[in-house]
């Protein structure tokens, strides 16, 4: 329908999806075909004048509405945003302005008044996503000021992981990743995010060869002569005992 | 009466070839032999004609080829470039989007192929670091380039090359991974002051779409004067910080981190745009091709039965003349 893309008003990000379920909803008032089309065609003008006021009113109604208070990243997100493209629009009339990765987001929820019941969890890797949405009881991260346990209602905060073990609690089964550090945010809508560079199931590690590996990096930190040399068996030798700790701990 | 219908059926031939061609060497070539074939008879040999098909025949098998290699390589990366997505998000989710913050230092990191025949994807990447530059020009404020890939580079240097502060090439020779990006991202870090890095490059939405994306890292100092400042990063202070000494060493941390992580996912989907963009352009020229060749065919079989009539023209007009 052609003119459905007349009607479009490109501006910010969430006029624009607001404006989608109102179009399918009004779609269906179009008379059938079968009628004598002048008649059609003016009822449907009108229809279409009746619906881009409908439309424009209630996309004005809905951005006023949208400052909800206790969103971290929603109003805030396309203030900077229609900025951004408001200021590049004056200056680069030409172009397009690029998309900017907030576009590619699902917004995040907002704080809920009172403690969820679970925590949402995601574990993303630079190869893969683990777990993504997961919900869960507790998990209990690596952190670098030792092990610390996230439940639902936590207070908002920024980890910075060292190579250690993830548990992850569902009810009464716990999966255990091997982290190789990161970072962890717990925000205060209950939704923990942990990137890491690798994790592994606990259970995918040989214990031989991580013992072997130990030997190998306290060797290698002996011996060392640079700091550069020095700094790496350091981290061989971090790596290699907190997974011997965690296999055999 | 049989040399005015050899003379119209030479202006027939001529008519097709004279209208305006896309290749110009076509028309050049077969007008040269037109000329010296011109003493003798008016129209061009059928070998000209036939060489110029076995060339574009030969292109077209070469763009058809350059098209699989590219769909193979793009099933390879496209799946890697789909699991990274959401390594960038927890930062977004944390920090906000600022494409819009004042900052004095910027530094563009333009990402870009190596290798051409790729479609317009390099010259909108370049054309959008050019609009950033321009955006964020003003009196206090400088803007530096970093490049990564062949191409922008060589956009880039016609123009700005003062600006340019480091550029980074062959960045595909092996299969890209986070190690390779971390060391890369370790060293513009180093070498580049910064207050916030805008990372330019194509999304990959689908194989026929792909979108200019920006993506903007901020500073340990900047993160903390917006913090203050309110607004989008406001509610950072409300974060408790666990682990390292001080906040702004876990910072100074999460801002290096945040940048390889964006910047793996930046180059992987770049790649990913350039093999589809690829794999469009051998498509269309391979298309093109065709036509051509369907063209020179027409014009081919015209010529030799143009000949052929000639021959028999002659043959008859010689035999009606020894008889009559």
């Amino acid at each position: 329908m052609s003119l459905w893309a007349y009607l479009s008003i490109p501006n910010e990000a969430h006029s624009s999806y607001q404006i989608g379920p109102h179009c399918s909803s009004l779609s269906f008032h179009f008379l059938p075909r079968n009628s004598t089309l002048r008649d059609t065609r003016f009822q449907n003008l009108e229809m279409l004048r009746q619906a881009q006021r409908f439309l424009l009113t209630r996309a004005s109604a809905s951005a006023t509405r949208s400052t909800r208070p206790f969103s971290t990243d929603l109003p805030a997100e396309t203030a900077g945003d229609s900025k951004f493209i408001d200021a590049w629009k004056k200056l680069i009339p030409n172009m397009d302005p690029p998309k900017t990765p907030s576009a590619y987001m699902a917004p995040r929820p907002p704080t809920p008044s009172t403690i969820p019941s679970k925590l949402t969890v995601n574990l993303v890797l630079p190869y893969d996503s683990v777990l993504s949405a997961k919900e869960v009881d507790m998990v209990i991260v690596p952190a670098t000021t030792g092990q610390m346990g996230v439940l639902p209602g936590h207070v908002a905060t920024i980890a910075e992981l060292k190579p250690g073990i993830l548990s992850v609690h569902e009810g009464n089964d716990v999966t255990k990743y091997f982290l190789s550090g990161g970072f962890a945010f717990v925000h205060a809508n209950s939704v923990a995010d942990i990137i890491a560079i690798e994790a592994t199931p606990v259970d995918h590690i040989d214990l031989n060869l991580v013992q072997k590996g130990l030997a190998e990096f306290q060797q290698k930190l002996s011996s060392a002569s640079t700091d550069v040399e020095k700094a790496e068996a350091q981290i061989g030798v971090d790596v290699h005992s907190a997974l011997n700790a965690a296999l055999t701990g | 009466m049989a040399m005015a219908a050899l003379r119209r059926e030479g202006r027939r031939i001529a008519g097709p070839l004279m209208s305006p061609q896309p290749v110009n060497p076509l028309r050049s070539s077969l007008a040269s032999s037109e000329e010296h074939a011109l003493t003798g008879v008016r129209f061009i040999s059928t070998q000209v004609v036939r060489n110029r098909m076995k060339s574009v025949r030969n292109i077209q098998k070469i763009t058809k080829a350059m098209k699989m290699v590219a769909a193979s390589k793009l099933r390879a990366i496209q799946t890697r470039a789909e699991n990274s997505r959401g390594l960038w998000q927890p930062f977004t989710a944390l920090l906000g989007d600022t494409p819009s913050v004042d900052v004095k230092k910027n530094v563009i990191v333009t990402i870009s192929s190596d290798k051409g025949l790729c479609g317009g994807i390099n010259s909108t990447s370049v054309k959008i670091s050019r609009g950033l530059y321009k955006l964020n020009s003003g009196p206090e404020k400088e803007s530096k380039y970093v490049i990564l890939g062949e191409k922008a580079k060589a956009q880039l240097v016609r123009d700005s090359k003062k600006d340019i502060e480091l550029s980074i090439t062959e960045l595909q020779k092996n299969p890209l991974n986070y190690t390779q990006v971390a060391v890369l991202a370790d060293d513009i870090l180093k070498n580049v002051e910064y207050d916030a890095l805008r990372i330019v490059y194509n999304k990959f939405h689908s194989v026929v779409s792909f979108v200019p994306t920006t993506s903007t890292v901020l500073s340990p100092e900047v993160v903390e004067r917006e913090a203050e400042a309110g607004g989008k990063l406001g509610e950072l202070d409300s974060y408790e910080i666990e682990g390292g000494e001080t906040k702004t060493e876990v910072l100074q941390n999460l801002a290096e981190f945040q940048f390889s992580c964006v910047l793996f996912n930046a180059v992987l989907e770049n790649a990913c745009s350039e093999q589809g963009a690829r794999m469009s352009a051998m498509d269309s020229s391979s298309r093109n091709a065709g036509d051509m060749l369907d063209r020179l065919t027409l014009t081919y079989n015209r010529t030799r039965q143009a000949s052929i009539t000639t021959e028999l023209i002659e043959i008859i007009s010689g035999a009606s003349a020894l008889e009559g």
